[in-house]
């Protein structure tokens, strides 16, 4: 493992575990001013991490060891998830250890523990909102693998680096199936990141949440660190989405002076997503819980006809 | 350079076939009626693309054409036909539109599957393009199938004329101008004549589900 590797794929988790908060504030304050309300500061998710991590943690009675370990392996996916998706370099030496499909299983790995967890208290809303989950995961998974292999079609190669690399750096090209999977895209990270036209973030009424459902039951660090997990799974997609439809801007292996550019481009590429996502989230409603599997389907279907498109017009 | 303005025809055609399939899922009119604006403007920039790269004259006046009829007026009189109606915030009731998609899906793969013999002897610029514009007519002949509304049944119809005009652009660089612009009068004037049976359809049921139509046979 070179000097310059090691590096880099420790400034890439560090600015993921830094901005992943700063993201989740940036949206949040931008759904704010556009509903009309007074919008919380820039800040308030390290301010509320760092309450939390203050607190003390109350366990039910009936928790099994599940329960206490679920945020910790939560947390350690999402970390290692945003290690391997090039963020600012496609010289990262982990990278190597998880290509695009285990990626996905990465998620899956996290989202059967939270599910597990919430279950595990034996609260009616903890399996409410964890078989919600389950439904929505089942549907998203295959989805988001057909995205990926939108990408990995054109760049022959499953690895996130590889792909990074093919699109970036190779000539300049248009792709008519990246444009399939980009609307398929945004469909699965609305539906994986419990946001608005599947889920709100932001509800407090039972009946309807899906991702707070499975948290109740969670208090001090364990929430601390489910609620960090939470903005570095939206940084991960924000990032997955940034590397495979608007790659420029990340640093190669050859060239490690383009990484004093590659942040400032991210941060950039991550507002002007940021504003997007409460700009959709404003101007859309939730939807009934039964319509999130056609929803569902609809960006898997997307992704198969960018794969078809490929083979048609790359025939 | 060069090998850009393909991608950019391809890119259209592309979109134009999402656009297809947003239609068929669509609920409200009036979204249906947006999409369809749309569509005719992805048409309009493909045309134009294969006559900049062709250098096809006539090309241009059909992509002008095109634009005054699909993206302004037609759109212009289905906005005023569905205020009229009073239908403008009507929503479909569509059963199981997974299923449509899956059917869909389907169409897609056997249109790809035909064209691409045809598409090989093709030297057009654009011949790529032929399997999407055939899935496109497909997947309006769905969509007219599937709606029991007389307004999305024209929008599909018209849709279809799109994918039509896409797949004349795409194999042969458009049909001569006398022809195209007999289609273009063919369907104005077919949507005026529509508009009319609209009216009339619903003086008689009060309602626009064409089903009512069924009455209408002498027992």
């Amino acid at each position: 493992m070179s000097i310059s590797g090691f590096l880099s794929q420790l400034l890439a988790i560090i600015v993921a575990l830094v901005l992943a908060p700063l993201l989740m504030g940036w949206v949040n304050q931008w759904r704010a001013w556009l509903q009309n309300r007074t919008a919380p500061g820039l800040l308030q998710p390290y301010r509320m991490l760092n309450k939390l991590f203050h607190k003390e943690s109350i366990v039910a009675e009936t928790a099994s060891p599940i329960f206490r370990l679920a945020p910790y392996i939560v947390f350690g996916c999402m970390v290692l998830a945003c290690a391997i998706i090039p963020t600012l370099s496609t010289d990262l030496p982990m990278s190597p250890a998880a290509d695009a499909i285990a990626l996905v299983g990465l998620f899956a790995v996290a989202r059967v523990f939270i599910s597990l967890a919430a279950m595990d208290i034996g609260t009616a809303f903890g399996s409410l909102g964890a078989r919600r989950e389950m439904l929505i995961g089942f549907l998203a998974e295959p989805a988001l693998l057909a995205i990926l292999f939108n990408a990995s079609l054109i760049s022959n190669s499953t690895a996130l680096t590889s792909i990074v690399e093919y699109l970036a750096h190779k000539e300049f090209a248009i792709y008519p199936s990246l444009a399939f999977a980009g609307i398929a895209f945004t469909m699965v990270s609305f539906a994986e990141n419990a946001r608005v036209p599947v889920d709100n973030p932001a509800t407090h009424l039972e009946l309807t949440m899906i991702h707070e459902a499975l948290i109740l039951e969670y208090s001090g660090r364990h929430l601390a660190l489910i609620e960090w997990a939470v903005a570095l799974k939206l940084f991960a997609y924000s990032c997955i989405g940034l590397a495979l439809f608007f790659p420029w801007g990340i640093a190669e292996a050859e060239a490690p002076v383009v990484l004093i550019f590659a942040l400032p481009a991210l941060v950039l590429k991550l507002a002007v997503g940021g504003f997007l996502l409460a700009l959709i989230e404003t101007l859309s409603a939730k939807m009934r819980i039964f319509r999130v599997p056609e929803f569902l389907a609809t960006a898997f279907l997307l992704a198969v006809i960018g794969m078809l498109v490929h083979f048609l017009l790359g025939a | 350079m060069n090998a850009l303005i393909p991608q950019l025809i391809n890119l259209f055609a592309a979109v134009i076939l999402i656009l297809a399939f947003a239609m068929l899922s669509q609920r409200r009119i009036l979204n249906l009626i947006h999409l369809y604006t749309w569509q005719g403007l992805a048409v309009v920039g493909s045309t134009t693309v294969v006559a900049y790269v062709t250098d096809q004259h006539h090309l241009y006046y059909s992509a002008a054409l095109t634009m005054a009829l699909k993206v302004i007026l037609i759109p212009w009189m289905l906005h005023r036909l569905i205020n009229r109606l009073n239908v403008r915030w009507d929503i479909e009731t569509l059963v199981n539109i997974p299923t449509l998609m899956i059917v869909g899906i389907a169409l897609v793969v056997f249109a790809f599957n035909v064209a691409l013999p045809i598409s090989r002897f093709s030297e057009t610029v654009a011949h790529g393009t032929l399997g999407i514009a055939l899935a496109c007519v497909l997947l309006s002949f769905l969509m007219m199938i599937t709606r029991a509304k007389a307004v999305p049944q024209v929008i599909g119809f018209l849709a279809m004329e799109n994918a039509l005009f896409l797949a004349a652009t795409s194999a042969t660089y458009g049909m001569p101008m006398v022809v195209e612009l007999g289609i273009a009068l063919d369907v104005l004037v077919g949507i005026l004549i529509m508009g009319v049976f609209m009216f009339q359809i619903r003086e008689q049921f009060d309602s626009l589900d064409i089903s009512h139509l069924e009455k209408l046979k002498e027992d």
